[in-house]
């Protein structure tokens, strides 16, 4: 992964070109017998393939800050960003507000025309409105966020 | 038709990608040594910035003006070239890679409605799945197409996509268009051409076949038919390319990874030749398998891996080792594969090969002897007379032993390892 810095977000450009097998057990121990399963049969689950749908559209970032606490999504974590989703109402996206990048989930509300309010997870920081005179843009949908368990309470 | 896909402003779009602050500021990227400007937005343009100018030269504009300046990231762009070039390749079953910006489709036997969805639908993919912006330009020809796509990149009203895909399409693109600016004419017959008071490319159709021919050669020729609409540009053909590439489509499709690994060190072996005859190296090898997109009841999977060196390289042992390399990242098992094809890009000449301190390959000069001595016997005595093993596996070659028995190779290839049940 190549890192490149921005102000609130790391990004990684994706590798794909790996494939991580975690193969499951597909024949049981058979004594002094051959399996009669063919070789090519391999029941296995590849992450690369799961998560990354769009291959070509897909950045990882790592987060930055605590706006999102509320939804578990804290400093260090991992997000699979997916640009070739549309985005939709609820959706968590990356978006770039007025020279940042920030996460936050969008929600849009039919009655205010033009109107796009950033929803934060975390009682400290406040909803952000957006109108057109903000320089605004949704930069890819979160599809999948990715936490290290291994730290410890 | 042929279209011609242009990433707009490549390095400095790759940039802008993650610094969105940028996305109407005017951005430049240095070359090599951050020497001189190799890519720059019209917002630099405009400034009066041009491609080639040494940093010092544009210091003062750079400071007063706020223009944003990079290094060059290589692998960055290979990266995001080979996102762009994937997407293309989806969207067009034939695509030629003509450099790591730039591709041709091959759009036959597409009528034109579906070609207008078509390329409407890809100019909005690229940009916002990559976030890199594109032009595209449809012609019967690829230098009318590189026309086409030089008009969609200049007015806002084609929607990054212009077709030249009429008789007066055509006239009327060319009647103003600057002959040094059509694809193929260099910088000598720019001048001679003005001599002879031809200043666009309309001109420049007009004339008589004979009379380019004797002035211009056949090279001259091949733009003039082109521009009249008759295609006769092979890529092959081209004396100096920036990107090689060596694919072909199988007779019979190959599921093996064995049998992979032949074909593509073939195809590196042809490029690494190709490479050589015309005095140039490569800075990145880029692989590409894909499945046969045109039957439909067979699982699908395409995929492109580049890998940027670090000592640009012609050498055959070389770049078959890092196709290899690229190969086993690739391959997935369980596909039957229809297409593979190996890239050259980033070629710069042979002369130009800049040393690098954490070169792991030893003695350059006794490989490069070896390799011209190899394409001298095999082009007295025919192709391959001499070639590397690689280029013949044991699996694919018919004295090998028949192996219906054997077992995975357990150690030596990775997609065949252990697998341990807990």
């Amino acid at each position: 992964m190549k890192e490149m810095e921005s102000q609130n977000l790391n990004f990684f450009n994706v590798a794909t070109d790996t494939e991580l097998d975690l193969s499951f057990v597909n024949e049981g121990i058979h004594a002094g017998f051959p399996s009669p399963a063919p070789d090519n049969v391999s029941l296995s689950l590849d992450l690369n393939r799961e998560l990354i749908r769009h291959p070509a559209a897909t950045f990882f970032a790592r987060v930055v800050g605590d706006s999102m606490r509320d939804a578990d999504v804290a400093e260090g974590d991992l997000l699979v960003i997916d640009r070739s989703l549309e985005p939709q109402n609820g959706n968590m996206v990356v978006c770039f507000i007025d020279g940042e990048f920030t996460l936050k989930f969008i929600r849009l509300d039919e009655r205010e025309k033009g109107v796009i309010w950033l929803v934060p997870a975390n009682p400290d920081f406040p909803e952000i409105k957006v109108t057109p005179d903000n320089n605004f843009m949704v930069w890819g949908v979160v599809a999948y966020t990715i936490k290290n368990r291994l730290h410890k309470l | 038709m042929f279209a011609l896909v242009d990433c707009n402003s490549f390095f400095a779009s790759a940039e802008r990608v993650f610094q969105p602050a940028l996305a109407d500021k005017p951005v430049c990227v240095l070359s090599n040594n951050d020497g001189c400007v190799v890519s720059l937005t019209n917002e630099a343009k405009a400034l009066g910035i041009r491609r080639g100018d040494p940093l010092f030269k544009i210091k003062d504009i750079v400071e007063k003006k706020d223009v944003a300046v990079f290094s060059s990231n290589y692998v960055l762009y290979a990266a995001m070239s080979a996102r762009v070039m994937h997407i293309l390749s989806e969207a067009a079953p034939d695509i030629d890679v003509y450099s790591i910006d730039e591709a041709f489709l091959n759009l036959e036997g597409i009528t034109n409605e579906q070609l207008k969805v078509k390329m409407a639908e890809l100019a909005a993919r690229v940009p916002r799945w990559t976030g890199i912006p594109i032009s595209i330009g449809v012609a019967p020809t690829k230098t009318l197409a590189k026309v086409a796509a030089k008009y969609a990149k200049k007015y806002k009203g084609y929607h990054n996509v212009c077709f030249i895909d009429s008789e007066e399409k055509r006239k009327k693109a060319l009647a103003d268009f600057p002959i040094a600016d059509v694809w193929g004419i260099g910088r000598q017959s720019v001048k001679k051409l003005e001599f002879f008071g031809i200043t666009t490319a309309a001109a420049f159709a007009a004339k008589e076949p004979e009379w380019i021919k004797r002035n211009f050669n056949v090279t001259g020729l091949r733009t003039w038919n082109e521009l009249r609409g008759t295609p006769c540009i092979e890529l092959d053909s081209l004396a100096e390319k920036q990107s090689i590439c060596v694919s072909r489509s199988f007779g019979k499709t190959v599921t093996d990874y064995e049998g992979l690994k032949e074909s593509v060190a073939n195809f590196a072996a042809d490029v690494a030749r190709k490479l050589r005859k015309q005095h140039s190296a490569a800075n990145i090898i880029t692989v590409f398998i894909r499945t046969d997109r045109f039957n439909t009841s067979v699982p699908q999977y395409s995929n492109f891996v580049s890998q940027t060196l670090t000592v640009a390289t012609a050498d055959t042992a070389e770049i078959i080792t890092f196709s290899h390399e690229i190969l086993k990242t690739v391959f997935r098992r369980g596909f039957a594969y229809k297409k593979a094809g190996v890239i050259a890009s980033g070629i710069i000449p042979d002369t130009a090969i800049q040393q690098h301190i954490f070169d792991t390959v030893g003695n350059r000069d006794k490989r490069q002897r070896l390799n011209k001595a190899v394409d001298v016997i095999n082009a007295i005595n025919g192709r391959d007379t001499i070639k590397y093993a690689a280029q013949e596996s044991a699996s694919g070659a018919e004295w090998s032993s028949r192996k219906d028995f054997k077992s995975r190779n357990y150690l030596t290839n990775i997609n065949e390892l252990i697998e341990v049940r807990i």
